[in-house]
């Protein structure tokens, strides 16, 4: 069912690239249809491998040989970390095509991008052969780049070649990590369970610089800082589809690589920059933070949130405790749908109508009032991002502190101090954006059409994923943890940790 | 069920009229008003359910929420929370009351007051830090709305501060329990009791331990608030329209009383000994300087801010008198227990008369087409007699005049605080007399003298005013009179907790 995920995201690109005539309604529909089914998929999928999932076990989902020379095999699989990330994309390619639904230009073309790049992350958060990840993994990187370089806005040739450089050379890294991995392994196999066996077996000195090259080169994607830059300039000249998916599930293949592979295959090498890495997360939530608080584009602020946000995950990971670990997982998927909400409400619900993203233009417009719905989403969204309790956030960031407090509690008390600086650029936009009424001017009040249906739908999608994972985290919690000990998972834990 | 029953009432009653459309303002109003009458039933019927002579908690639920992190479902209620309970759903209805002309969108004023309502009731409630933690703050973001979309002309500076300040104290709060989590592995309230009573919860890490203890107390300073962190509260107060204020001072403030009593006696006993000298000097600050400080205002809604500050500092001084440990000569649990029932019953009438007041303020403020100032009016007795005996009761009982409802529970600590700790109580004295002036201040400049000519047509309380009004005034005489009808709930967990001392 899982394997059904991609190849309807992929075969709905293909019919759209060759649908005639330029109307964009069919394009719409049929991109809403293909992502619909591929979050069905996904949750039967989830419903499926529960069990599984639940045991730490592995379900394959499709094995078969592929190149058999150089032992790549065509390999699905899922534990409960992909199901978890698949889920998520699911939700967000659903919620990214309603919000895209005032798209008229070009919009077969666009929605045929977007669906290969969604067909791309199914296809990464499957793959078990690090081949076959890394195929997916180019897959999805070329599309984002004509969204934005097409569809953009701000400086979008600028916004999506950066992207892309850093795209690029983040996999040229990774790239060089596999294929040295390969051979030192001298076992002819690129299937991640097989790599696994041997990464203890790995030379410290040759661990050492691989897990460096293959988790930066990941680590790009997930806004590692200092390589974030592409980050906030890419999101903010995106179309607002590009921004959701680009924070909501691009930003989580870099994570998801930097778990999956790098460490896992390199544990040695782990422990030995264990500490460099967690200050870099460190320095990225309060640095993310810290330039949010004074951007004057509404978009911006988003943006560097999303590098802050990214630093939990990061940040949790190099825990390499199953609490710490856990917690980056589920914030992965807790970022996602509320990055992705955010970015809706910024560009679609209130640039597409009010021309402007200046925090200074938008002050007098006295948004509350003009788009009441806008404004109750975006506070809701604001709650769920600065990590209030009853949000998905709150039990992926605390997860994330209570491992952090275990391995460095200094690390700890600097980001929770960086959740303060969250609290207050959220604050602080969302007053400015919405409810800055002592400098009302009734002229700048736009008139703006009412939120439509299709913006309603998605809101409301994006708003019940993370309140329901917020009261409930056992939905989610109850397939990662049991997955941190999967066939996968093992080597993290046989580095003799403390 | 009835706890769940009782929380969840109010939050889906306001999230059913947030959702109504926005010509259904008047339904949406009646609806929420029907909401805060039903959970008072519910809070009156668990008085009535509730046995006195057992301690401990009542109406248990509980239900593995995040097992991983040791985080559950879990409700119940003592003497402590059933207090706060039902004095929360008194002042709901009161409030909303007093906020029923509300203009701009009054559907979704209401519902945030049921949002608020719903976080009241889980704050006081819940057993399990994180579980509280949910609705702490879930009370926090409808009270920043409430201040924000309907406040005064400062509302913005006010609800920043507010927002700001509370969410500071929440962090450090939360650090805190997150190192006591990696300390103990549990996030129960109960359960850190007992480990702290077994000998320390860090084991021998003492600058940790107190490092943890102020990030909590630092916390709920905020929030109840402690001289110094009560800056944000006069802008608050004051912004706020009259039926936020009344939640603001007669529910919310409750909060951090209740989590000094809950959270930091039985878990931090060794600290709130070791600290208990400037604790002390804090609340007599706490008592004297903002009676000074409302002396000296020329707004009336400035002077009640600051005297729920002072009234306030009573319940702190009573607390932290009452952490003096039993020294070999001389057994203290008299002293104490009066301490704490004081405190207790400060903390129920305190709510009630506070808000009372800034009711009775806001109709002067109606009335004076936004006049509020101390000298603005004078000689209202003549025009307004039933206002003016009103909110004479409602300022003696401020006062704690005997007889009426404020007087047992100021007695009570200082009973116990004048043996506990003499000098504080002894210094927190002339708070109490500045008190005594501020608020007679008021009823004289207001109420005698000579009727300004332009304040001659001033309408006295309308029936429905005084029906408003009425349940209060009768509870300030009934409490007054008759205060065993609260020691008696309250008497079992003071036991309680000197036991866990």
């Amino acid at each position: 069912m899982l394997a059904w995920t991609i190849y309807i995201s992929f075969l709905a690109a293909a019919f759209l690239m060759f649908l005639p005539g330029d109307n964009p309604r069919p394009a719409k529909v049929t991109a809403l249809l293909a992502a619909l089914a591929g979050l069905a998929c996904a949750l039967m999928g989830v419903i499926q491998c529960r069990e599984h999932a639940g045991a730490g076990v592995l379900t394959d989902v499709v094995n078969a040989p592929w190149i058999a020379e150089l032992g790549i095999r065509y390999h699905l699989a899922a534990d409960g970390i992909s199901l978890v990330l698949v889920l998520l994309t699911g939700i967000a390619a659903v919620a990214g095509v309603l919000f895209s639904w005032n798209v008229e230009t070009r919009s077969r073309e666009f929605f045929a991008l977007y669906l290969a790049l969604i067909g791309g992350v199914y296809g990464v958060f499957l793959s078990v052969d690090l081949f076959l990840l890394f195929v997916f993994y180019e897959v999805a990187i070329i599309p984002k780049y004509f969204l934005i370089a097409i569809w953009g806005s701000t400086r979008r040739e600028y916004g999506a070649m950066k992207l892309a450089l850093y795209s690029f050379v983040g996999s040229a890294m990774v790239l060089v990590g596999l294929i040295a991995a390969y051979v030192v392994a001298g076992a002819k196999t690129f299937d991640l369970v097989e790599l696994a066996k041997h990464s203890h077996s790995f030379p410290a000195a040759f661990q050492n610089w691989a897990f460096i090259v293959v988790f930066v080169g990941f680590a790009i994607l997930a806004g590692l800082w200092p390589f974030h830059t592409w980050a906030p300039t890419g999101h903010v000249a995106a179309p607002t589809a590009a921004s959701m998916l680009l924070a909501g599930v691009v930003m989580k293949l870099g994570a998801y690589g930097a778990l999956r592979v790098a460490m896992t295959l390199f544990p040695i090498g782990l422990h030995t920059w264990q500490n460099t890495i967690a200050a870099l997360a460190v320095v990225g939530i309060v640095y993310g933070a810290l330039v949010a608080l004074v951007q004057q584009d509404f978009k911006f602020v988003i943006g560097y949130s999303s590098v802050s946000h990214m630093g939990f995950v990061l940040l949790g990971l190099m825990t390499l405790t199953q609490i710490g670990l856990s917690g980056a997982v589920l914030q992965m998927f807790s970022h996602g749908i509320i990055a992705g909400l955010l970015f809706a409400v910024v560009g679609r619900m209130v640039y597409d109508r009010t021309h402007t993203r200046d925090l200074a233009e938008l002050q007098p417009m006295n948004l509350n009032q003009v788009l009441p719905f806008a404004a109750a989403t975006f506070v809701v969204g604001c709650a769920a991002s600065m990590g209030l309790p009853g949000f998905s956030g709150f039990i992926a960031e605390l997860q994330v502190l209570v491992g952090a407090w275990q391995t460095f509690p200094v690390f700890a008390v600097l980001a929770a101090a960086g959740i303060l600086a969250g609290v207050a650029y959220t604050l602080r936009v969302l007053l400015k954006a919405f409810f800055a009424e002592g400098v009302v001017d009734a002229r700048a009040r736009p008139r703006c059409e009412r939120i439509s249906l299709p913006e309603r739908a998605g809101a409301l999608l994006l708003l019940a994923a993370t309140l329901i994972v917020g009261l409930c985290p056992r939905l989610l919690l109850d397939l990662i943890t049991p997955s941190l000990n999967s066939p996968l998972m093992k080597p993290l834990w046989k580095a003799g940790l403390p | 069920m009835i706890l769940t029953f009782l929380t969840f009432v109010p939050l889906t009653a306001g999230v059913l009229v947030a959702l109504l459309g926005p010509d259904r303002q008047k339904l949406g109003r009646n609806l929420a008003f029907a909401a805060s009458l039903l959970a008072l039933a519910l809070a009156v019927a668990l008085w009535a359910l509730f046995d006195n002579a057992r301690g401990g908690l009542q109406f248990v639920e509980r239900a593995p929420w995040v097992p991983s992190l040791g985080i559950e479902y879990y409700v119940g209620v003592d003497g402590l929370g059933l207090l706060t309970v039902l004095l929360s759903a008194l002042i709901v209805p009161f409030a909303m009351l007093a906020s029923w002309k509300i203009g701009n969108n009054p559907k979704l004023y209401f519902s945030l007051v049921l949002f608020l309502e719903s976080g009241l009731f889980g704050t006081f409630t819940a057993q399990n830090f994180i579980h509280w933690f949910v609705f702490w703050e879930l009370s926090l973001i409808p009270a920043f709305f409430l201040i924000r979309m309907w406040g005064g002309p400062n509302r913005s500076s006010a609800a920043f501060q507010f927002f700001v300040y509370t969410m500071a104290g929440s962090v450090a709060m939360l650090a805190a329990f997150l190192a006591l989590y990696a300390a103990t592995g549990a996030f129960d309230f109960a359960q850190l009791a007992q480990a702290a009573h077994r000998g320390g919860l860090f084991a021998g890490h003492k600058t940790l331990a107190t490092a943890v203890f102020l990030g909590v107390l630092l916390g709920l300073a905020v929030k109840v608030p402690l001289v110094p962190f009560h800056t944000w509260l006069p802008a608050a107060y004051t912004e706020a329209p009259t039926g936020t204020a009344m939640l603001l001072t007669g529910a919310m403030s409750k909060m951090g009383v209740y989590g000094f009593l809950r959270i930091l006696w039985p878990i931090f006993p060794e600290q709130m000994r070791a600290w208990r000298l400037p604790l002390l000097v804090l609340a007599a600050a706490t008592i004297v300087f903002p009676a000074a400080a409302a002396f000296a205002q020329k707004d009336l809604k400035r002077m009640v801010a600051y005297s729920s500050i002072n009234h306030l500092g009573y319940c702190l001084l009573g607390i932290f008198a009452a952490a003096r440990l039993t020294d070999g000569t001389v057994a203290w649990t008299d002293e104490q227990a009066a301490a704490l029932n004081g405190v207790m019953l400060q903390m129920f009438n305190h709510g009630l008369t506070a808000s009372a007041l800034f009711y009775f303020v806001g109709l002067i403020e109606q009335r004076g087409g936004a006049l509020r100032g101390l000298n603005d009016f004078g000689g209202l007795r003549q025009a307004a007699p039933v206002f003016c005996g009103l909110m004479g009761i409602a300022l003696f009982a401020s006062l704690g005049l005997p007889g009426l409802n404020g007087f047992p529970g100021e007695f009570l600590i200082f009973k116990g605080a004048l043996q506990l700790a003499s000098l504080t109580a002894l210094c927190s004295i002339p708070g109490l007399l500045l008190t005594a002036i501020f608020l007679l201040t008021i009823l004289q400049r207001v109420f005698s003298g000579p009727l300004p000519a332009k304040w001659s047509g001033w309408p006295d309380l309308t029936m429905g005013e005084r029906l408003t009004a009425l349940p209060v005034i009768t509870l300030i005489f009934v409490l007054g009179l008759f205060p065993q009808l609260l020691t008696g709930v309250a008497n079992p967990a003071v036991m309680q907790l000197l036991k866990l001392f």
